[in-house]
């Protein structure tokens, strides 16, 4: 009997079978049993139901995000482990730790990894855990949406993590260039993994932004203008704006790709009048805004945490908010930056170039406002403040080289070269995650109701600055030496000290994640002791007012504002107790299964694109489009609780 | 000296890494910074130029960060005086949004000069005629074909020195770059277009070349060498080749674009009209019924260029 | 906040939002018209827009489909004066009308591929069946959407969610109608010169 059509293409001899993957293979479905033995011994179905699958909670969702987020992390720098130990041993007469097929695999997994699932993830823990308390409101616009993005964002997780057990991922790298990834050149599953679980993930970052856009114009606290917000919240916005015009062109690269693979059309083909430049025109077009999604929130983070712990107004508000403008404006012409040595011409060449370099003046601004908020102020260097000089020396390094690289004629010698590599790992390293990382212990105690150990904090900043220079700066000089990216093997044995030296900074950069992790650890045995009040850093924002952990409905009363930084001058007046008077009936969001349904049935659906499951495409096809049409059915979403309860949770939580 | 720990550490950290710093890149030799050619040694003073003067903005800026966060700690304020409501400086802010924009109008400018002057298309400045070589890129092999010499050669590539040589790149073969660090500027090869590129080495060596484009499997074993001769060394290569029994005609392309890797390997030309035919193969889909008779080999390939 | 003031904020977001959603959807229409532009010449040897497009069918298929915009804008005249039968009937016509710009999309595609210009056969084909055939497929969205409507009116929803839900429909509708009219003047009036 052909059981095919039931299959797909789905066979035995898509396991893997090099140690190391066929390792991974069995190691993480071991370790889902192994979670799920411990869920079952300690009877907590029940409660990871209630209180986390089915929430709507913006605090959950993005508690969710962030876990995601750190356990990407740990394997995203594990692949990266793969990679400098291969290249540390494959210079001349050296080994192969493994296949090429597999090293190709690694280095697109580890950017696709780190990009679309660790720092978008954490980037949306922070939107959802952050900005509803700040502009003083109990929840996003849309908490449903909310719900369905994180489980879309979770579905392609799953995606390229479960490349691994059957298939093998692409070897095309993060952005997947045709003709390289078409079928004529990639045949196999891979490069049908990546285009999902970026299509499906992308999706659900495309209805975040358009949620916290909303969200931010339609739920500010009365009072709050658009200039009395904080500045992170200025730097979300902004990044919303650039989420929603930049998703879509990734949405139509991945389709047309797809369509290629799916339907034999000739969009990017070698043959048949495909054309592989617009689709390098069309992601990138994406992909610069990309990262500027990326940064601009951890600028945000960096304005709060440099304002609160100088204990200090931050310097020049108004052009803060001018210079993130202004980067989102520029940020779209400026994506032919990444091909330009493809042969467009002097003057095309010239114009991106120069557009490149005029970001560089309101981000050089934002530094100069940093380091002005820091003067006449009081610094305390908790963690927070200590990932801000971090960030503050790594992340210029990386703009120099930036600004470097936007002269065309200096591309010309370095793209695609390690120094590339370098620079980019540098800017998203020093900016991003530095930025989050610091916003992760800034906003903890506020989520979790302690602070997280600081000792292990500041050790792990530590091992990461080093961890970042070892491992990079010798990759300028390689780059400069004539190293190409993404080498598993070269004759040249006058690299291989550098190589070494790049390994040893990877495993210090593990050090600074276990030192991490080991924090999280301990902070929850020891949360008794590191306990926190609802305002354990002295803040200045609204999210500093409500008590740790913040309740459920965020805020009993809504607060009104009247100023910037309305928290701390509040403090300064003294703080007024609401009367019983104040306390209203509250409308809060039902929990609901949909969010986490809806995700699963995308993974499915994709997976059956994936393995040619032609029936299981379209059923699951038709079972999300009828979900949407049950879930709009639905009239009856939201629940009341009466004043009186509020006031006495209120109370009680006050006490 | 408690309080001090962290500051000591820093410096101690900081120190040992440019010390190891020194020590790793002492004696290795740089292909970009130490260039054979005149497009790389522009590059090259670009490069320097160009950081110079991004260092009058930065060393301030990293001077002003180690100093504020030292004077204004905490455990300072007794001696500093501590504003938390300053906030706003016309004449400051006047500085750091006009030293900027006045470094980027200089950068911006020679940006501008630089893209037209090193454009990988330009012809060369040289009283000496230019050589010219076809390169088409292959899985995970070069050819390189002299059309006007009667020669090719896989993964090997004699040049004269001191003459400009002037190459049309292709491919058949998945995205691929073709980059000569010692000697400039790389370009992109790709199926049915055709890249231009103009390079010159002024002294002989051997110089290693790469692909920068992922494009499969044996892609970072796809490695050539330019060997920079004199011109007496050049020609008499050249005559020798020409009585290699290799042949390179559509057979022999036939069988070398099969995925896999090849040594260095030279062959006497029977075919000049090679390159057109592999850029052909996928130029026909971009064309209509109409262009698709009787066209191509008339066509000014270097119009091909991208977007 | 007293319910009325409620159902007021949440259609003003559900409104905001949609016309967010709008604004992406352009972005990916205009990514597609950037793809088609560029690979319109590429018909790897075979016919292109001048051989194969029939102007008389692309008139009718645009009336077609700006009748039903204008039939949409009575439903909403309808609704919002609370003439529920007329709405329907209205909303019905829009539906059928919508069908028949379908069936007559579908019946060209099915012409071509039959004749061995499906979207596999050039570049140019790819492009054209993509980026009509993503019209398309919005518009079946719409009609199933509005299908949907129509249940929930029977349903006895409230009355200011079935307005704010028609609404938001009113403007896809709309909006697929000015896309459409882009695709007529670039791919049709465009192609056949």
């Amino acid at each position: 009997m052909d059981w095919h059509w039931l299959f797909g293409r789905l066979d035995w001899s898509y396991l893997p079978h090099e140690p190391i993957t066929l390792g991974a293979a069995i190691g993480m479905p071991l370790t889902l049993v192994a979670i799920a033995a411990a869920l079952t011994y300690f009877k907590k179905w029940g409660y990871l139901w209630r209180e986390w699958i089915t929430t709507v909670d913006a605090k959950r969702i993005g508690i969710m995000y962030g876990s995601v987020a750190i356990i990407m992390l740990i394997r995203g720098v594990f692949d990266a482990l793969m990679i400098r130990s291969q290249t540390a041993l494959g210079g001349p007469g050296g080994s192969q730790l493994f296949s090429t097929d597999t090293y190709q695999q690694v280095f697109t997994s580890h950017g696709v990894i780190m990009i679309f699932f660790v720092a978008m993830g954490l980037m949306f823990a922070l939107f959802n855990i952050a900005v509803p308390l700040m502009i003083g409101t109990r929840d996003v616009a849309f908490p449903f949406l909310n719900a369905v993005s994180f489980w879309l964002f979770f579905a392609g997780m799953i995606l390229v993590n479960g490349s691994l057990i059957f298939g093998g991922f692409s070897i095309g790298g993060w952005l997947g260039y045709p003709p390289l990834t078409e079928l004529q050149y990639s045949p196999g599953p891979g490069v049908d993994y990546w285009i999902w679980s970026l299509q499906i993930a992308g999706i659900g970052s495309l209805l975040s932004g358009i949620n916290f856009f909303v969200t931010i114009l339609k739920h500010r606290a009365p009072g709050m203008t658009f200039m009395r917000m904080p500045i992170f919240v200025w730097s979300v916005l902004v990044t919303t704006v650039l989420i929603m015009i930049a998703f879509p062109m990734l949405t139509a690269s991945l389709a047309l790709l797809s369509l290629d693979r799916l339907m034999g059309m000739h969009f990017f083909t070698s043959m048949g009048g495909g054309n592989p430049m617009m689709y390098i025109n069309l992601i990138w077009a994406w992909g610069h805004p990309e990262v500027y999604i990326l940064v601009m929130p951890a600028f945000g983070v960096f304005s709060e945490v440099v304002a609160t712990f100088s204990r200090k107004k931050l310097f020049g508000y108004k052009t803060m908010v001018i210079a993130l403008v202004g980067i989102m404006f520029f940020s779209f012409v400026v994506w032919q930056h990444h091909f330009f040595t493809m042969g467009s011409g002097a003057d095309v060449n010239a114009f991106f170039g120069i557009m490149t370099m005029i970001i560089a003046i309101p981000t050089g601004v934002k530094l100069f406002n940093w380091l002005f908020t820091m003067y006449r102020g009081r610094i305390s260097f908790a963690s927070p403040m200590v990932w801000f000089m971090c960030f503050a020396v790594t992340f210029t390094i990386g703009g120099v080289t930036g600004v470097l690289m936007a002269v065309p004629a200096i591309d010309f010698q370095v793209h695609n070269t390690l120094f590339l590599v370098a620079h980019f790992h540098n800017v998203i390293i020093g900016g991003v995650v530095f930025g989050y990382l610091a916003a992760i212990t800034y906003w903890f105690p506020k989520m979790f109701g302690f602070r997280l150990h600081e000792g292990l904090g500041k050790a792990a900043a530590y091992f990461w600055q080093v961890g970042f220079l070892l491992a990079f700066m010798p990759l300028y000089a390689l780059g400069l030496m004539g190293a190409v990216r993404r080498l598993d093997s070269y004759s040249d044995p006058s690299w291989t000290p550098f190589f070494i030296v790049s390994a040893v900074g990877v495993v210090f950069v593990g050090a600074g994640i276990a030192c991490q992790v080991l924090q999280i650890a301990y902070s929850v045995w020891k949360r008794k002791t590191l306990r926190a009040g609802g305002d354990p850093w002295d803040g200045r924002t609204l999210e500093w007012s409500v008590p740790s952990p913040a309740p459920f409905y965020n805020y009993a009363v809504i607060p009104k504002v009247s100023r910037v930084d309305e928290w701390w001058y509040q403090k300064q007046d003294g703080i007024k107790a609401p009367k019983d008077s104040d306390y209203k009936d509250i409308v809060m969001p039902k929990n609901t299964a949909f969010g986490f349904v809806i995700g699963m049935t995308a993974f499915a659906f994709s997976g059956a694109l994936i393995w040619h499951i032609w029936w299981l495409v379209i059923v699951t096809f038709i079972a999300v489009v009828a979900m949407i049409i049950m879930r709009t059915m639905d009239d009856f979403t939201e629940y009341t609780i009466p004043a009186a309860e509020v006031m006495k949770m209120d109370k009680e939580a006050r006490a | 000296m408690k309080k001090y720990r962290a500051v000591v550490l820093v410096a101690c950290t900081v120190f040992a890494l440019v010390v190891l710093g020194y020590l790793l890149v002492r004696g290795v030799h740089f292909d970009v910074l130490q260039p054979a050619g005149a497009v790389a040694k522009s590059e090259k003073s670009l490069m320097i130029f160009a950081f110079s003067i991004m260092m009058l903005v930065v060393i301030p800026v990293f001077i002003m960060l180690v100093m504020f966060a030292w004077k204004y700690r905490a455990g300072n304020d007794k001696k500093v005086d501590y504003r938390p409501e300053w906030s706003e400086h016309k004449l400051l802010e006047a500085a750091w949004w006009g030293i900027p924009v006045l470094i980027i109008l200089i950068l911006g400018t020679t940006a501008w000069i630089t893209a037209h002057s090193l454009d990988p298309y330009r012809k060369l400045d040289s009283k000496v005629a230019p050589l010219n070589v076809q390169v088409v890129a292959l899985e995970w092999k070069w050819l390189f074909i002299y059309p006007d010499l009667g020669v090719a050669s896989v993964n090997e590539l004699p040049v004269p020195v001191d003459t400009p040589i002037h190459f049309t790149i292709s491919a058949d073969a998945p995205m691929s770059a073709f980059w000569v660090p010692a000697l400039g500027t790389q370009i992109y090869a790709m199926n049915g277009m055709s890249s231009q590129l103009n390079l010159i080495a002024d002294h002989s060596g051997t110089f290693p070349g790469y692909n920068t484009n992922i494009n499969g499997e044996g892609y970072a074993k796809m490695k050539f060498n330019v060997y920079a001769k004199s011109k007496a060394e050049f020609t008499s290569w050249v005559a020798s080749t020409r009585k290699s029994p290799n042949m390179m005609d559509e057979a022999t392309l036939q069988k070398i674009s099969q995925p896999g890797l090849m040594d260095e390997t030279v062959y006497m030309l029977m075919d000049n009209n090679l390159y057109d035919k592999v850029v052909m193969k996928y130029m026909k889909g971009t064309m209509s019924d109409k262009d698709a008779t009787g066209a191509s080999t008339q066509h000014d390939m270097s119009n091909m260029e991208g977007m | 906040m007293s319910k009325a003031l409620e159902m007021i904020a949440k259609r003003d977001k559900a409104q905001l939002g949609f016309w967010l959603y709008l604004m992406t959807d352009c972005m990916l229409f205009t990514s597609l018209f950037a793809t088609y532009m560029i690979l319109r010449h590429s018909t790897n040897g075979g016919p292109g827009g001048s051989e194969l497009f029939s102007m008389s069918f692309v008139l009718v298929e645009t009336l077609i489909l700006l009748t039903s915009s204008y039939v949409c804008g009575l439903a909403n005249l309808a609704i919002h004066n609370g003439r529920r039968k007329e709405f329907v009937w209205y909303l019905g016509a829009t539906i059928a009308l919508g069908i028949a710009f379908l069936t007559m999309e579908l019946t060209e595609f099915g012409k071509l591929i039959t004749e061995g210009n499906g979207p596999q056969a050039s570049a140019f084909l790819s492009a054209f069946f993509t980026l009509v055939g993503t019209h398309g497929l919005h518009i079946t969205i719409g009609l199933v959407w509005a299908a949907v409507l129509i249940w929930a009116l029977y349903r006895q929803g409230r009355h200011e969610d079935i307005l704010r839900k028609f609404s938001l429909f009113a403007v896809f509708w709309h909006f697929l109608d000015i896309v459409w009219i882009f695709i007529f003047t670039i791919v049709y009036v465009m192609g056949v010169k």
